[in-house]
């Protein structure tokens, strides 16, 4: 009988312990951000989509040299590169870089690999668009909008 | 309102009452957003007007603008009987509620009585919503309300016939009246009986599990019967049966204010109406809700041991120990 | 089971539980035979998010199968990712700094509490708590910040490479995990007192839903499924790995074997993962994160190869048969969910719907995991 008592009894006190911390977290001021109003800060090494990184010395504005190592490393296959040799130059000269973001899975792979670290990580994450071709960017336009 | 020709004060009344179903759901859906938001540490509503307050006319405008779809091999009768039913039990039971010393729509001496039949019709509305709709989890619900309902009507109703044996009468308007201070609450253990906070908490608990609110939800057990009774409904269908659960929840609220706190008087014997009755209502609902926002869900055999083993012996001994003080004092 | 149910002239029906069901948080089916609301056979139905892991990983180089990983057990995604570099790491011969495997445990002992705070909050919902979940949430969202400074991602992390790291923390990472660990060690008695002390859970998990240890071994069950059923299994201690032999920590085990010796194993698994936080800071060697010399084309001798580590929800194993090329002949996933799930059939019979729920909650399924 009396283990009964002390049943409720702790049953009662379980259940008004829980009330007094959801009560202590209610007067206490929220922790969320009204987000399209308010942004947590990006971490600096956030992974977005990549980027080619402008170069103010070369030629073509960026370090690329299109070897084409980042196409052949990327597990989806989202990295298109176009390149032509002018006739008489040396190197390649980049023309096209086509990333298909929709099958990109951020990884990373590309931008280790590129020897001449001509790729990094751009901050976008606002990304909304109603047709898959919203997400296939051309980072040589991105580049020289970048630049300029 | 005494003085109206009868016609008058029956259709004042009738908006009256339809109008507080109505604002009381709107905003109780409010306040329960906003409760919620705050004890998640967040803030709930906010876009709508001013501190969110529109939001729930919001949401109303898109559940009355949506179609109401029946299910192929629904019940057609049934299906569209019941969100009226549980609208017409909420509406009706406001009938007998005292807002004032003349506001009472009809001021009847049985009017406890009158509170517990229609509500217990309610539970036909969520049996008929459930069975109607041919659904596998809303049948499971149903039967589970239906069980929770039986159950919890026994305690409160001993706790009630307690109540009436300290006030003598089960004419509400009667019961406020001998409530003037609030040394004479009836929830204060020199009123009448020793274990009258008892008495009030189990009245509170069988409040909430008969109107379904958490942790008595089982009747809606989102995680276990996706929507439980009201699954298969959208738009208004489903709306009505959200007004009605808000309709009882206030009426639980407004009764045991009534019962054990004072009703309509003030505490202090200042300027006693409706707003003292809104006010000590509301502290309840918001109670319900701190309630449901802080614990998880029971299970049925939990309810059910909770009913039998607990709530009714002790409802019980407290009806037995009233009695016998009202006989030696 | 109830006795009416055994009579064959007595009506059952079928519920289907999923695809599309709050309780199985993802595309799982349950098949659930009942009778009235106890379960008289359940049997979950696979397959709905399979999505070719394995094969994927018979066409791709070692390199481009690094992201797969991480999107099987996307809530421990870097035990994941640490069981794929171990194993490729054993079949070539790599070797890993020191400093390395000190970031790589500590990282992997974050992401299990991160992926506990979550389950914790998901159990606490399934059984229509809300509130945990925000609060168990609000912790997490901090782990993730600390790991998204790091690796630049917060849920599929890819940040282990073969031979290392992506790259090496800073000093502010310390910090933070410091902090961190110091935060939710002060959380840790609220959530006790909210959630483990309350009566109404109580009443729902103790002695519901009993794992017996014969079943677990039977279905292969291991994690907190099999430690909360008394055995004391786990991969960091039996089979250690990485720098683990030097870290203190005890594997906490519960006979009960219901689904609050589970709920239990779990909460202390935080405090311990937050030990072994505390000493890998302390310990952190400096150096290197990377080895100097790792291919830049993988192609491992011939061989069998298998390595397991402990992920948030039990031993998670990868076999690799090589034939020399740069490519698999044949990856394996052994992935602990897909065993755990396997004896729900065999658990749930005979409970009550809610109790089923409790129980499945309690089995920390994630269904990529198990469909693979």
């Amino acid at each position: 009988m009396s283990g009964y008592f002390r049943e409720v009894y702790d049953g009662c006190k379980s259940l008004l312990v829980g009330l007094g911390i959801t009560f202590r977290y209610m007067i206490q001021p929220v922790v969320t951000l009204q987000y399209p109003r308010q942004a947590v800060k990006m971490a600096p090494r956030y992974r977005g989509h990549i980027d080619l990184i402008p170069d103010a010395e070369a030629e073509s504005g960026n370090k690329c040299i299109a070897c084409g190592m980042c196409q052949r490393n990327c597990p989806s296959g989202c990295i298109t590169l176009k390149s032509e040799k002018p006739e008489g130059a040396k190197k390649k000269v980049l023309t096209g870089y086509r990333l298909d973001f929709t099958k990109c899975s951020l990884c990373g792979l590309c931008v280790e690999s590129c020897p001449t670290n001509a790729l990094d990580f751009s901050k976008e994450y606002n990304l909304a668009g109603l047709q898959a071709e919203n997400f296939v960017f051309d980072l040589l336009k991105r580049c020289e909008e970048r630049r300029r | 309102m005494s003085e109206l020709p009868e016609i008058f004060r029956v259709l004042a009344f009738v908006g009256g009452i339809m109008a507080l179903v109505g604002l009381n759901a709107a905003f109780s859906v409010w306040l329960e957003r906003k409760v919620a938001g705050h004890i998640q540490r967040r803030i709930g509503p906010k876009e709508v007007g001013p501190f969110g307050i529109f939001q729930s006319l919001a949401d109303g405008i898109k559940l009355m603008s949506k179609q109401l779809v029946v299910p192929a091999k629904a019940d057609p009768v049934l299906y569209r009987l019941a969100p009226a039913l549980t609208m017409i039990t909420a509406v009706m039971v406001f009938v007998v509620i005292p807002f004032g010393p003349a506001l009472v729509a009809r001021d009847i001496n049985i009017g406890l009585l009158l509170i517990f039949a229609i509500a217990s019709v309610n539970v036909l509305a969520l049996l008929m919503g459930g069975w109607g709709s041919n659904n596998k989890y809303a049948v499971i619900s149903a039967t589970r309300a239906v069980s929770q309902n039986v159950a919890y009507e026994v305690p409160m109703l001993i706790t009630v016939v307690t109540m009436v044996m300290i006030a003598g009468s089960m004419n509400l308007n009667t019961i406020v009246g001998q409530q003037q201070n609030l040394l004479q609450w009836y929830i204060f253990p020199w009123n009448g009986s020793l274990l009258l906070p008892v008495s009030f908490l189990i009245f509170f608990v069988c409040a909430m599990a008969e109107t379904n609110r958490a942790p008595f939800d089982l009747g809606e057990a989102e995680s276990e019967l996706v929507a439980g009774f009201h699954t298969e409904y959208g738009g208004m269908g489903f709306g009505l049966f959200f007004l009605g659960e808000y309709g009882h929840v206030f009426v639980g609220c407004a009764l045991a204010s009534i019962l054990f706190l004072g009703g309509w008087q003030c505490p202090f014997g200042w300027l006693p109406g409706i707003h003292w009755l809104l006010l000590k209502t509301y502290l309840l609902v918001f109670v319900v809700m701190w309630v449901r926002w802080t614990y998880p869900r029971t299970t049925l055999y939990g309810l059910l041991n909770l009913s039998w083993k607990v709530l009714v012996p002790f409802s019980l001994a407290i009806l037995v120990l009233t009695a016998a003080m009202l006989k030696v004092f | 089971m109830s006795v009416l149910a055994a009579d064959p002239t007595y009506e059952t029906f079928v519920l289907n539980m999923g695809p599309q069901h709050p309780a199985t948080h993802g595309a799982l089916r349950v098949k659930l035979v009942m009778d009235g609301e106890y379960i008289v056979e359940a049997e979950p139905v696979l397959g709905y998010i399979h999505r070719m892991h394995e094969k994927m990983g018979e066409n791709r180089t070692y390199h481009q199968y690094l992201p797969n990983p991480s999107r099987l057990d996307y809530l421990s995604a870097m035990a994941c990712t640490h069981g794929h570099v171990a194993t490729v790491e054993r079949a070539a011969g790599i070797a890993v700094p020191e400093r390395a495997e000190y970031l790589r445990v500590i990282t992997v002992e974050l992401n299990r509490v991160s992926s506990h705070l979550l389950w914790l909050g998901a159990f606490v919902l399934d059984l229509g708590g809300f509130t945990p979940l925000l609060y168990a949430m609000d912790d997490r969202e901090q782990i993730l910040d600390l790991l998204e400074r790091v690796t630049g991602s917060r849920l599929t992390y890819c940040y282990f490479r073969f031979g290392g790291l992506y790259n090496d923390v800073d000093d502010d990472f310390v910090d933070g995990a410091r902090a961190l660990v110091k935060r939710i060690r002060d959380k840790m008695p609220m959530y006790h007192n909210l959630i483990t002390k309350n009566v109404i859970l109580r009443q729902r998990l103790e002695g519901i839903g009993p794992i017996s240890a014969e079943m677990c071994r039977k279905y292969g069950a291991t994690g907190p499924v099999a430690r909360g059923s008394g055995i004391p299994y786990d991969v960091r201690k039996h089979e250690p790995y990485s720098v683990y032999p030097e870290f203190d920590f005890d594997v906490p085990v519960y006979e009960q074997g219901d689904s609050m010796a589970r709920y239990l194993v779990r909460m202390d698994e935080i405090e311990q993962s937050l030990r072994i936080v505390e000493q890998g800071l302390d310990k952190l060697p400096e150096g290197p994160v990377m080895a100097e010399k790792v291919p830049k084309i993988i192609k491992p001798p011939k061989g069998d190869y298998y390595c397991a580590v402990e992920a948030a929800r039990g031993s998670f194993g990868i076999r690799l048969v090589s034939d020399g090329t740069n490519t698999p002949y044949r990856l394996k996933l052994r992935s602990p969910c897909f065993s755990n799930v396997s004896l729900f059939g065999e658990a749930a019979r005979g409970l009550l719907l809610a109790d089923a729920v409790a129980l499945f909650g309690s089995l920390d399924l994630v269904i990529p995991d198990i469909d693979r």
